[in-house]
C-alpha cells in the first residue's frame, strides 16, 4: 500500500476539505487549484459542510482487491449541499431503501485494509442517512 | 492533405487464451497484418495497451513486439488511454504517416485480460479511473457504468429491460464472426434471465474481457505495393478528444462530450455529414456507453439512444448498423486492442470482405474507441475509395 499518498490526503478523506474559487466563489471538490468554472487560480481552502443528497447508486459484488470483505456494498454519487458531487459508499443503512434524492451526510470509516501487507487501514468519508435534522 | 491508408490488417480470434502470451497474440496480428499489406516493411510501431504493466507485468511493449515480432531496431512505443488504447494508438500511426515523418506505420493493439481473474483483476481495472477519489471508495468500471445507467433510467423513465436491444444486437452480429468470442444470437428472456453485476447493470449489459491482438499497417496512397489487391480504404477523419476523468466532475453526467467533440472534428475533416456514416461501431463495453455515445454523437435525441436498439435500428439491416461484427459485447472487449480490432472490423466492411454479416452500399463507417466512461474518446471515419 503507498502509505505517503494515503497521508497526503488526509484533509480531504477525515475534514473533506476542498477549495473555494475567489474569483466567482465555486465550490471545488475534490481540490484542484484552478476553479472548473472560471479558470482562474482557486487556492482558497473550503471544509464542506458534509451534507447532500444521494443522485445515483449501485452496489458493488465483484469488489476490488482491498475491498473483498466489505462486498457487497453500496457506491454512490453524492451531490453536496454546496454544489460539487462526490464519489463515496454508502453506510449505515440498515433495512432503509435507497432512492435518488435522499439525504445523507458524511461520516468516518473504514474504506480498506491492505491485505496482509503491513495491517495498514484506510480511513475516509463515506455517507450515511441523514440523522442530523437538515437545515434549510 | 495526404490519404492515408489502411493497407494491411491482421488479427488474433477474440478468446481466453490461457496458451498465449502477449508476446505471441501481438506477433500473430503482425504478421497477419503486414502479409496482408503485401509485405510492407513498418518504420514505426504504435503499440495500444492499458493493463501488460498491471496484470501481466510487463511495461515496454513497444520493444517487445518489435523485437519478436521481427522488427528490432525500429521506432516503438506503447500508447495508454484506458479503453481507447487502441483507438489512440490508431490516431498517433494516423499522424505519423499523415505528417510524413513516417512512411509505413504499423498499430497494434494487444492485451491479455486473463492472466489475473477476480478481485486482482478488478483492482487493475479500476486504476483507469480517478484512483484517490473514485477507486478507492471501491467503484469499480462496472459500477461507473451501473451509476450512469441508474441515473439514465430515472431521467428518462427507462422500463427494467429498456437496454436489452444492445446485448440482442451484438449477439445476432456476434454469430456471423468467427473470431467473435460469443457467436450465439440471444433472446429477450436470456437478457431479462441474466445475472445482476452492479444493479441496474446486468451481466447481459457488459461485454465479457478476452485476450487477443489486432494490427494495421499505414501508409501512403503512392507507397503501396505495385500487386495490392485490396479495395482501397483510407482514414477520412480522426480526432481524439478527452471529458473530466471521473463521473463525479462532470458538468452533465449524461452526456458524454468527448464523444461529442471528437465525432464532430472526424466528420469536419472527413467532409461528410453524419447521415453519410454507414455503419458506427461504437464502445459497447456497457450498454449505458452505447446508449450514450449515439446520443452525443448526434445519431439520438438525448434520452433515446436506447430506443434505437429497442426498436431494431441498429441492426445489419437497421438504419445505422452498430457493432456490425458483434461489437465488444458479443466479439469480446480485449482492453487496448478493441479500438484496433473496431479499426480491422470496419475496414473489412469497406472492403467487401465481412463476410455473412457484410453490409452492402457503404462508403463510410465510424469507429470510436472509449476510455472510462467516455474519459477520453477516439473516433475515426473511414472511407472507401473510388
Amino acid at each position: 500500500m503507498e502509505i505517503a499518498r494515503h497521508w497526503r490526503l488526509k484533509a480531504q478523506r477525515y475534514g473533506l476539505v476542498g477549495e473555494v474559487c475567489p474569483h466567482c466563489e465555486v465550490k471545488i471538490f475534490p481540490p484542484r487549484d484552478v476553479c472548473p468554472e472560471c479558470g482562474g487560480e482557486a487556492k482558497t481552502s473550503f471544509a464542506f459542510s458534509g451534507k447532500g443528497a444521494v443522485y445515483s447508486y449501485s452496489t458493488i459484488y465483484e469488489a476490488p482487491s482491498g475491498f473483498e470483505e466489505m462486498a457487497p456494498y453500496t457506491v454512490a454519487l453524492v451531490k453536496l449541499d454546496e454544489g460539487p458531487v462526490v464519489t463515496a459508499q454508502l453506510t449505515d443503512l440498515g433495512e432503509q431503501p435507497i432512492e435518488i434524492g435522499m439525504p445523507v451526510e458524511m461520516v468516518t470509516r473504514k474504506m480498506r485494509n491492505d491485505g496482509d501487507e503491513r495491517g495498514v487501514i484506510v480511513y475516509g468519508y463515506k455517507f450515511r442517512p441523514a440523522v442530523i435534522p437538515q437545515t434549510a | 492533405m495526404t490519404e492515408v491508408i489502411i493497407a494491411g490488417i491482421g488479427q488474433t480470434a477474440l478468446n481466453e487464451h490461457w496458451n498465449k502470451s502477449l508476446r505471441q497474440l501481438g506477433s500473430e496480428a503482425i504478421h497477419n497484418a503486414i502479409a496482408d499489406a503485401g509485405g510492407l516493411q513498418p518504420q514505426a510501431l504504435f503499440v495500444g495497451n492499458m493493463f501488460a504493466p498491471n496484470l501481466s507485468s510487463q511495461a515496454h511493449l513497444g520493444v517487445l513486439l518489435a523485437d519478436f515480432a521481427g522488427l528490432r531496431g525500429i521506432e516503438a512505443v506503447t500508447v495508454e488511454a484506458a479503453g481507447a488504447s487502441g483507438g489512440a494508438a490508431l490516431r498517433q500511426g494516423y499522424l505519423a504517416v499523415q505528417s510524413g515523418m513516417v512512411d509505413v506505420a504499423l498499430v497494434v493493439g494487444v492485451e491479455k485480460m486473463t492472466d489475473l481473474i477476480g478481485p486482482q483483476n478488478e483492482a487493475a481495472l479500476a486504476t483507469t479511473s480517478d484512483s484517490d477519489f473514485e477507486a478507492v471508495q471501491g467503484l469499480t468500471c462496472a459500477g461507473q457504468a451501473a451509476l450512469l445507467m441508474r441515473r439514465y433510467m430515472y431521467e428518462y423513465q427507462v422500463p427494467s429491460d429498456g437496454f436489452a436491444g444492445f446485448a440482442l444486437t451484438a449477439h445476432a452480429h456476434g454469430a456471423g464472426n468467427p473470431r467473435a468470442f460469443f457467436q450465439k444470437a440471444i433472446n429477450a428472456q436470456t437478457y431479462a434471465a441474466a445475472g445482476m453485476v452492479s444493479d441496474p447493470l446486468n451481466l447481459f449489459d457488459m461485454a465479457p474481457d478476452v485476450d487477443g491482438a489486432a494490427a494495421l499497417v499505414l501508409t501512403r496512397r503512392s507507397l503501396l505495393p505495385r500487386q495490392f489487391s485490396h479495395p482501397l480504404v483510407a482514414i477520412a477523419g480522426s480526432a481524439l478528444a478527452t471529458d473530466m476523468l471521473a463521473l463525479h466532475d462532470r458538468h452533465d453526467l449524461l452526456h458524454f462530450e468527448s464523444v461529442q467533440v471528437s465525432t464532430a472534428k472526424a466528420l469536419r475533416q472527413a467532409e461528410i455529414s453524419l447521415e453519410q456514416v454507414g455503419f458506427f461501431e461504437y464502445h459497447d463495453s456497457f450498454s449505458i456507453f452505447a446508449a450514450l455515445s449515439l446520443e452525443a454523437a448526434g445519431f439520438a435525441a438525448r434520452g433515446r439512444g436506447w430506443q434505437m436498439a429497442a426498436e431494431n435500428a441498429l441492426l445489419l439491416g437497421g438504419r445505422l448498423p452498430c457493432a456490425t461484427m458483434g461489437g465488444l459485447k458479443a466479439g469480446g472487449n480485449p482492453g487496448g486492442a478493441a479500438g484496433v480490432v473496431q479499426a480491422v472490423e470496419a475496414a473489412a466492411q469497406l472492403r467487401g470482405s465481412a463476410g455473412p454479416n457484410q453490409l452492402n452500399g457503404i462508403r463510410y463507417g465510424m469507429i470510436q474507441s472509449l476510455g472510462g466512461p467516455a474519459s477520453t474518446a477516439a473516433t475515426h471515419i473511414l472511407k472507401k475509395l473510388d
